[in-house]
Parts: C-alpha cells; sequence; structure tokens
C-alpha cells in the first residue's frame, strides 16, 4: 500500500485524487502500524517549515519513517514542504529538519542584480534536468506548478536531479537512493505530475 | 522565472457558473463540474472560482460542493467567496482547493490577513482588491458589502496587504469586468512598482493578446479573463476553451 503521510500540512487529498486516477490504491495515514507496512511513502505539505517538522514530532512517527526510509530504504516522494523537511534546516525556522539528504533550505533573495525578486514564486516552470532518471521518464519538455518562498540547496551535487529559476538557480527535485524530493506540486501539474507520480511507484517494476 | 499564468475566472452563482458584466447581469455559462473537467483535460494554468453571492447573503462556503469540483483538478485552483475565519479556510484546504482569495472580510478585519497568513503560509492567501473608478475619475477601493472602505490610496492598501502576510495579490478592476474593452494598464502598473508579491489582474480582458500584452507591459505574474474562455464568436455563444502551450508561449515572443 502507498501511504500518503497526512499531518495537517495542506492539501493532501490531491495527491491521493492523483493515484487514484492512476490506478494506485492509497491511504492517507499518520498511524505508525500503517506505516511500518507501506510499499512507497509520499510526504506532501504545504505551510511552515516549523509548524510541519513539530507536527511530525508530536505525531510520534519520525521513528518509524526512519526506520522504513533509512534502514528498509523504502521509496519515499517528498513533496514542497515534504522535501523541505528531509533536508538540515531551513532559514525559515529554528527547528533541525530530518536530515536525510545533506541540503539547507534557504529564502529567496529580494533582488537580483538590483532588479526586485517576486516572491513567493508561484506559477508553471521548466525544469532543467540534470542527470537522466527514472523520475522523468517519458517526460518531454515536463514543466510543474511551484508555489514556495523558501528553495533547496543540496550540498552534494550529485543528489540533484534537475534544476529551476526564479531570478537564482536552485535544485527542484533531489535523490539520494530511495529518498527522492521535488520542491513542486506533481499533484497539481497536469499530465507532467502524472507521469512523475507513476514512475516513482513503478520504479521498481510494479507497485 | 515562473512562466506567466493565464487564468480563468469563473463565477459560481447557486452551484452554477455565470458570466456577468461589471457583476451584473448573470448569464448561465454551465455545470460547474463539466465547465472544470474541461479546463481540466485542455491543462490550464490555474483556475480561480468565486461565489459572487456568498458575502453578500453572509452564507458560508459551499464546502462539499466544492470538495467535489477539486476533486475533478489536477491544476492549481483557488476559492474566493463567504470566507469569514481561519476554520472556513482550513476546511476548504482539507476540500482539495490550496488557495483561498479573500476580500470584504479583510477589508473588516486586517488582522485576519495576518492570522490566514500565519497559520497557512503566505502563499495559500490571495488578497483581492476590487478596484473602481468614483465619479470624478480616479480609482479607489470598491466594497459590495457595503462596509466601510479604508480610507487610503490603492498603492497604499495594496502594501498593507503584502505587509500583512498576502501571498499573491489579485487586483480585479469592476468598471472593466466582463466589458471586454481592454484591462486598464496605468493603474496596474502604478501598485505593480510598488509591490513585491506576484500579482494577478482581472477586468476586461478581450483576447489571450491582451493578457499577454498586459502582463508584459506591467510585468506582473499573470492575467485572469472570463469571457475570453467561456464565450465564442460575435454573438457570445457559450464555448469553453483554453489556449495550449504553442498559442501561449507566442504571445510572450
Amino acid at each position: 500500500m502507498i501511504c500518503i503521510i497526512n499531518y495537517d500540512t495542506g492539501n493532501v487529498g490531491a495527491v491521493h485524487n492523483m493515484l487514484h486516477v492512476l490506478g494506485f490504491e492509497s491511504t492517507l495515514t499518520n498511524n505508525p502500524d500503517e506505516i511500518e507496512k507501506a510499499s512507497h511513502l509520499i510526504l506532501p505539505g504545504v505551510g511552515a517549515f516549523d509548524h510541519g517538522m513539530k507536527k511530525l514530532i508530536d505525531l510520534g512517527i519520525i521513528p518509524v519513517l526512519e526506520k522504513k526510509v533509512l534502514q528498509q530504504k523504502t521509496p519515499i516522494l517528498g513533496i514542497c514542504l515534504g522535501a523541505q523537511l528531509m533536508c538540515k534546516g531551513s532559514e525559515e525556522g529554528q527547528q533541525a529538519g530530518l536530515g536525510w539528504i545533506d541540503a539547507k533550505v534557504k529564502r529567496f533573495p529580494l533582488s537580483v542584480d538590483g532588479n526586485k525578486l517576486v516572491s513567493p514564486n508561484i506559477g508553471w516552470n521548466e525544469v532543467i534536468p540534470k542527470k537522466p532518471e527514472i523520475l522523468f521518464n517519458e517526460l518531454e519538455m515536463p514543466r510543474f506548478y511551484f508555489v514556495h518562498s523558501y528553495f533547496i540547496e543540496c550540498e552534494n551535487r550529485e543528489n540533484v536531479l534537475c534544476e529551476s529559476e526564479h531570478g537564482i538557480k536552485f535544485d527542484s527535485a533531489f535523490q539520494k537512493g530511495c529518498i527522492f524530493g521535488v520542491q513542486f506540486h506533481p499533484e497539481k501539474s497536469h499530465r507532467f505530475g502524472k507521469q512523475l507520480l507513476k514512475n516513482f511507484i513503478m520504479k521498481d517494476g510494479a507497485a | 522565472m515562473a512562466l506567466p499564468r493565464i487564468i480563468p475566472s469563473l463565477l459560481l452563482k447557486e452551484r452554477g457558473f455565470v458570466k456577468t458584466i461589471k457583476y451584473k447581469n448573470p448569464q448561465y455559462i454551465g455545470d460547474p463540474f463539466n465547465t472544470v473537467k474541461i479546463f481540466n483535460s485542455l491543462e490550464a494554468d490555474e483556475i480561480m472560482i468565486t461565489d459572487i453571492e456568498a458575502t453578500k447573503k453572509g452564507i458560508d462556503p459551499d464546502f462539499d460542493f466544492l470538495k467535489e469540483i477539486a476533486s475533478e483538478c489536477f491544476m492549481p485552483i483557488s476559492y474566493g467567496g463567504g470566507i469569514k475565519n481561519v476554520d472556513h479556510i482550513g476546511k476548504l484546504i482539507q476540500c482539495g482547493i490550496e488557495k483561498v482569495s479573500l476580500n470584504a472580510a479583510v477589508m473588516d478585519r486586517p488582522a485576519f490577513l495576518k492570522e490566514a497568513s500565519n497559520k497557512f503560509g503566505t502563499s495559500t492567501i490571495i488578497a483581492v482588491m476590487d478596484i473602481k473608478k468614483n465619479m470624478f475619475g480616479s480609482y479607489g477601493l470598491y466594497s459590495y458589502s457595503k462596509t466601510k472602505k479604508p480610507s487610503i490610496t490603492l498603492v497604499g492598501y495594496a502594501k498593507q496587504l503584502e505587509e500583512l502576510g498576502a501571498g499573491e495579490l489579485f487586483i480585479n478592476n469592476v468598471d472593466l469586468e466582463g466589458t471586454m474593452s481592454g484591462y486598464d494598464a496605468t493603474i496596474i502598473a502604478e501598485i505593480a512598482e510598488n509591490i513585491n508579491i506576484p500579482i494577478v489582474v482581472n477586468g476586461g480582458a478581450k483576447s489571450l493578446i491582451d493578457m499577454g500584452n498586459i502582463i508584459k507591459r506591467t510585468k506582473i505574474s499573470g492575467a485572469a479573463a472570463g469571457s475570453v474562455f467561456v464565450y465564442h464568436g460575435r454573438n457570445n455563444a457559450v464555448l469553453i476553451s483554453y489556449p495550449n502551450q504553442r498559442e501561449i508561449k507566442e504571445i510572450f515572443e
């Protein structure tokens, strides 16, 4: 079963709906027993970094997530705030992140080369793939929907799957082993998002 | 940079989509489920739904109905109308609406915007400014609900909304809505120069070219329109349409 982690941060239903249309059943849960049995995990989320981390802590699900992801290597996809929480920390808050990936979350500058930079970055953006990765299979000229004021910067460039630009270049997707993160919202990105979710679920051949 | 957004603005009245002129004489356009499905299949950048009666009548958002609509949407969707408190916003997010637009409630109680943005994140909150010319021909804030308007310039109000935590500013020209006579670029440019959050404008578009031009000229993030996407031909026959990506790219070249 695919588990979508429900931790009171935003529009988790959209991911569920899109998986359903793709023919994959998933469950919205924060129950450790259900998470334990998951074949795939999805960590969605919008909102503030500290709020998201506190919710994960309060629900007491970080140990089971770490067991699944770090020990059992269960594939996990972080979306937007979910991807940011996998990093070491964020300029948005004081809480430490999950630290699964060597990356920091930074705030967009107010201006670039003397020109003001509009923030949050809201809208569709193209991505520049940095390596051929299974997540981007069968995606030609993909574009995705972004909504964020903070961006991910990977310390290990090997982990960067693609970059995007909003005044400056930032890392719009990363991968380290079974851990995937995307800054954009596949669940709100039409066929591009559908294909990406399908690639994630099918990456080892079967759901 | 994010690509400019071309947004169909859909007006809801008693569970049907309508099109108005200056927000008067609503004409039935179609069933919301079908309409949203069509925009979804045409891969629209985003859609904006506004209930034009909820605030006036003092009724809450139609949550169950919106939930059903949102389940058809694999694109960003925003909703406005009748939102009075953070519980409403929380419920809408659970329904699958990821952005809410706030207007009258914020004019009444600016602290509501701050509360909403702190709780749900700035990028969830669109602040709406309805603007209209007064009898002397200069623009001011417009309020449907006949509540007291703040005595403040439009730029001043826009800055206030930004400071209170709006993630996006929606400038809606009430005089031009549905007229298909073109956007009024001057006032938009004046506000845009002073604001650092994304701006989307509505009111007056007659064509996709119009939408492209206003975005290029005032360097805003997106343009919304109703008639452009729901009417077709000289007699304004109802036909839902949305340009493809090639057509959109062409207008920005």
